[in-house]
């Protein structure tokens, strides 16, 4: 392990990882030799290209037009009122091409996948989100895409399924284990490591072996550019507070990056409380205080029981349900710049209802973490204060969840 | 002199091969692993692998990703093994036993604690599939400290200057993976092995060991031809997967099939 958290100092979080890829003691490359080389690789095509002007040229100008960038940063006026404190804005990445935030990543990956001459891309995915924006890019630049999800998501979000082969991906339920995002990582690894030579694995969070924290982090970081010059522009000043749910933490990266060194503005992590924290049927590394541990390529807060085993997770939405969480964000914690918290599936139905009625904008379950612990904060809080909430996907894929949980069948 | 080195220097001037069978331990159930491992040495292996199941073996295939359920639905723990070592080692002193896995199980008991326990009930190395030599640079010291071999893989996709840094960190042996996959996928080409093998053979006077794709006898004769050992998981492991309704005909089974790769290897 290299520095300890506790001697980190915000200013030195912008300069996150190290040259192996190390944030704090969390991070680096566990991974099987077999991958050693294509993470090389990998590593090396990004940092050459990261500075490139073509290269960021082609990448904004695909956000701008291909994902419809820069995002709509939105008063929820309405909302705001009857929780009767600060004021509430919602950064509007629902309203991007194909539905949330992890098209700014596919989008990233796939130009790396481009330059590399690889044909064929695999990715993990969890809710779907991933899935659909990973098959979405490789349809556009005519690669072969097979995409992993456990089989217990591929029941609960059937809607992304269909996309995804209607995009032209292969989708492979993954049966192994809790049969959710960790165990469709898993199976993405292994294919990955069997056909390394002509595939990419485009991964969907900040999480899995160096350099993916930090390239993943890169792309979605023009999430929380946008919110600060829109919210300079429209509020007048920066946000009092940022708030973003966390499964493995791609869009709560992507918001809270370009603040970091922003010490007034408050930032909070918002994890899957599941049944609640204290039935230990939860996806909460961060804020239950999980043991550290190794999965996935990378050292974080992973849960696991005393023998080391991870442990089953459990969440309404499918893209949360997952036992770690990026070890950007496990340094965040320790070095006190975020704070995480946990909502449980009962708040957050409640506010995923509340922002449908109320301002006409149906969020993902996975967003509408984000907006449950709003519901909490905005209370104890001015109404000349602001709350920049990332709206991260819209709710169209949970409506059979929902549904289902009101009794209703099709 | 470690038992792993010793067991190299005997080979060596007998001028054999060594034969390293692998099996999860805790596999059908935790009261077999030390009668299996017993079984395995009767039948001729060399040095033992033992597998730490762990619920996400992210570079295994099918059967080994199998055997760790079962085993972790037993209960079988990172503890439980070092018992079964210690266990062994009241009959068998020189057999050496290498403990497979992944890293999370040794993060929770911690590093410095698990080396001390893992040497004091007499395991000889350990190899952890998710943890190359950057990664190492706490733990390789202590389990050298202790006497214990830090045991790394080469892969086929390992760049010279890659294996140039496993050599010099390595110890015991090096694990040369066969093929670009996971355990147990297809058969491997000797040929291509041998083509993978001599520049590592300038670089380092570590024994070459070679694992994935070893089925029977005729691929690890193949092997032994070019390599210094012969690595076997999966074909055993598959035999325990057909026999947990009658775990009492397993060991019997692990002996005949190690056996005819012993014979074929030594013809």
């Amino acid at each position: 392990m290299t520095v300890s958290a506790t001697e980190t100092k915000f200013s030195d979080l912008t300069r996150m990882p190290d040259a192996r890829g190390h944030f704090g003691p969390y991070g680096g490359r566990f991974v099987s030799e077999t991958l050693s080389f294509a993470l090389e690789e990998l590593e090396q095509t990004y940092l050459s290209l990261r500075d490139d002007p073509a290269f960021q040229a082609e990448f904004d100008r695909d956000l701008a037009h291909y994902v419809g960038r820069p995002s709509p940063l939105y008063h929820a006026e309405r909302w705001s009122q009857s929780l009767g404190g600060a004021q509430i804005w919602l950064k509007r990445e629902d309203l991007n091409h194909t539905g949330a935030h992890k098209v700014n990543n596919t989008i990233g990956q796939a130009l790396l996948a481009k330059k590399t001459g690889k044909p064929r891309v695999i990715a993990e995915t969890g809710a779907g989100q991933h899935g659909v924006a990973t098959a979405t890019v490789a349809a556009r630049l005519g690669l072969e895409c097979d995409v992993y999800m456990g089989a217990a998501d591929v029941q609960r979000q059937k809607l992304n399924v269909y996309r995804m082969r209607l995009l032209g991906a292969r989708v492979i339920p993954v049966e192994s284990g809790t049969r959710t995002l960790k165990d469709a990582m898993n199976e993405a690894l292994r294919d990955w490591v069997t056909n390394v030579d002509n595939t990419f694995y485009i991964i969907g969070t900040v999480a899995g072996p160096h350099p993916y924290p930090q390239l993943v982090r890169d792309f979605n970081s023009v999430v929380g550019r946008e919110a600060r010059q829109q919210s300079l522009a429209q509020i007048g000043r920066l946000p009092d507070a940022l708030i973003a749910c966390v499964g493995g933490g791609s869009n709560a990266l992507g918001l809270f990056y370009p603040f970091v060194e922003d010490d007034a503005v408050a930032m909070y992590g918002v994890e899957a409380g599941g049944d609640g924290i204290e039935t230990g049927r939860h996806a909460a590394p961060l804020s239950t205080n999980a043991p550290r541990g190794v999965l996935h390529g990378n050292r974080t807060y992973l849960m696991s029981d005393e023998a080391g085993q991870v442990s089953d997770t459990h969440s309404i939405s499918a893209g949360l349900d997952y036992p770690g969480v990026g070890p950007e964000h496990a340094l965040w914690k320790d070095v006190g710049r975020v704070s995480y918290v946990a909502a449980n599936d009962k708040e957050v139905l409640e506010a995923f209802r509340e922002l449908t009625h109320m301002e006409g904008i149906m969020p993902a379950l996975e967003s509408a973490h984000a907006l449950a612990h709003a519901k909490v904060l905005a209370p104890t809080m001015r109404p000349d204060q602001h709350i920049v909430v990332n709206l991260s996907g819209r709710g169209d894929k949970d409506i059979m969840t929902v549904a289902n949980i009101d009794g209703i069948e099709f | 002199m470690n038992r792993i080195d010793q067991r190299f220097s005997e080979l060596k001037e007998q001028g054999r091969k060594a034969l390293i069978p692998y099996i999860t331990a805790g596999d059908p159930a935790p009261q077999y692993t030390v009668g299996f491992m017993h079984a395995l040495v009767e039948a001729g292996a060399d040095i033992i692998e033992l597998g730490v199941p762990f619920s996400d073996p992210m570079a295994d295939g099918p059967v080994i990703q199998k055997a760790c359920e079962r085993a972790l639905k037993q209960g079988t723990r990172l503890v439980d093994l070092l018992d079964m070592v210690a266990e062994f080692r009241q009959v068998d002193t020189k057999t050496p036993i290498v403990l497979m896995g992944y890293l999370n199980p040794v993060e929770r008991i911690g590093y410095e604690t698990f080396a001390d326990k893992a040497a004091s009930v007499g395991v000889d190395g350990v190899l952890v599939v998710d943890m190359p030599p950057e990664e190492a640079d706490e733990f390789g010291p202590l389990l050298k400290a202790r006497g214990l071999a830090a045991i790394f893989l080469v892969a086929p996709t390992t760049s010279n200057a890659r294996a140039a840094t496993i050599c010099a960190h390595g110890e015991g042996y090096l694990y040369y993976v066969s093929l670009k996959g996971v355990t147990g996928a297809a058969t491997l080409n000797a040929d291509d092995v041998a083509e993978h093998l001599a520049p590592l053979r300038e670089m380092t006077d570590l024994p070459l060991c070679v694992g994935f794709g070893i089925r029977d006898g005729v691929t690890a004769a193949e092997v032994a031809k070019v390599a210094d050992g012969v690595i076997v998981g999966s074909a055993l492991v598959n035999r325990i997967a057909e026999s947990v309704d009658a775990p009492e005909t397993i060991a019997g089974q692990l002996k005949s099939v190690l056996g005819e790769m012993r014979t074929a290897m030594d013809a």
